[in-house]
């Protein structure tokens, strides 16, 4: 019972995994790219750990422990590094693409437009 | 028997998406592509180990999980603070 469901979950995070990447070859720009890649990729690794806690099952505690400690270390770093890569995109000058409307951040980043406001 | 099948399964997946990040690495327009791509990479890894840690049997395949996250994530802090024009520690 404990196998079946794990496998289930598993491929329910491939899934998840690889449309990320396709994501991440597929859509037009960088921030495109690091919202799709980040999110799925970090959720379909985060069921892929679950899963192998689930196959583990009460057999082996330190597994389990484990893989809860790497599931939390992930879902804490991984938006963490994905924000300083936009904001990093964004000071190094990438231009958004062109089908994009707005750009919060440019804008309050001028000084002009905020003393109007 | 069918397990077998089902692992081998998920590593041709996880290979094929660590060959889209590899494509993005080397064909990434600017610099933040490759950034990112660096970055999910990190994380696709650590899926591969989750998944030999479960074939095997063996616990402590998810230690060298736990540390490519932590050098991943450490790197692309790295990366990104470079990217933005900045040292290290400021």
């Amino acid at each position: 019972m404990n196998s079946v469901l794990g496998m289930v979950i598993l491929f329910i995070g491939l899934l998840f995994n690889v449309l990320g990447c396709v994501g991440l070859i597929r859509l037009p720009d960088v921030y495109n790219r690091l919202q799709a890649a980040t999110k799925c990729v970090t959720l379909g690794t985060c069921i892929v750990l679950i899963s192998v806690a689930v196959h583990a099952g009460g057999e082996s505690v330190p597994t389990v422990l484990k893989c809860l400690l790497c599931v939390a270390f992930i879902l804490i770093t991984s938006p963490t590094a994905a924000h300083a890569l936009a904001r990093g995109a964004h000071a190094s000058g990438v231009k958004l693409w062109k089908k994009s409307v707005v750009d919060k951040y440019a804008e309050d980043q001028e000084p002009g437009i905020r003393e109007e406001t | 028997m069918m397990t077998e099948v089902v692992y081998n399964l998920a590593y041709i997946v996880l290979i094929a998406c660590c060959g889209m990040c590899l494509y993005r690495i080397g064909r990434g327009p600017t610099a933040p592509d490759r950034a990112v791509a660096i970055d999910i990479l990190g994380i696709v890894v650590v899926c591969f180990t989750a998944i030999v840690s479960l074939q095997t049997g063996k616990a402590y395949y998810l230690n060298v999980g736990i540390a490519w996250a932590i050098l991943s994530f450490i790197g692309a802090i790295a990366l990104a603070k470079h990217l933005e024009g900045k040292g290290f520690d400021e």
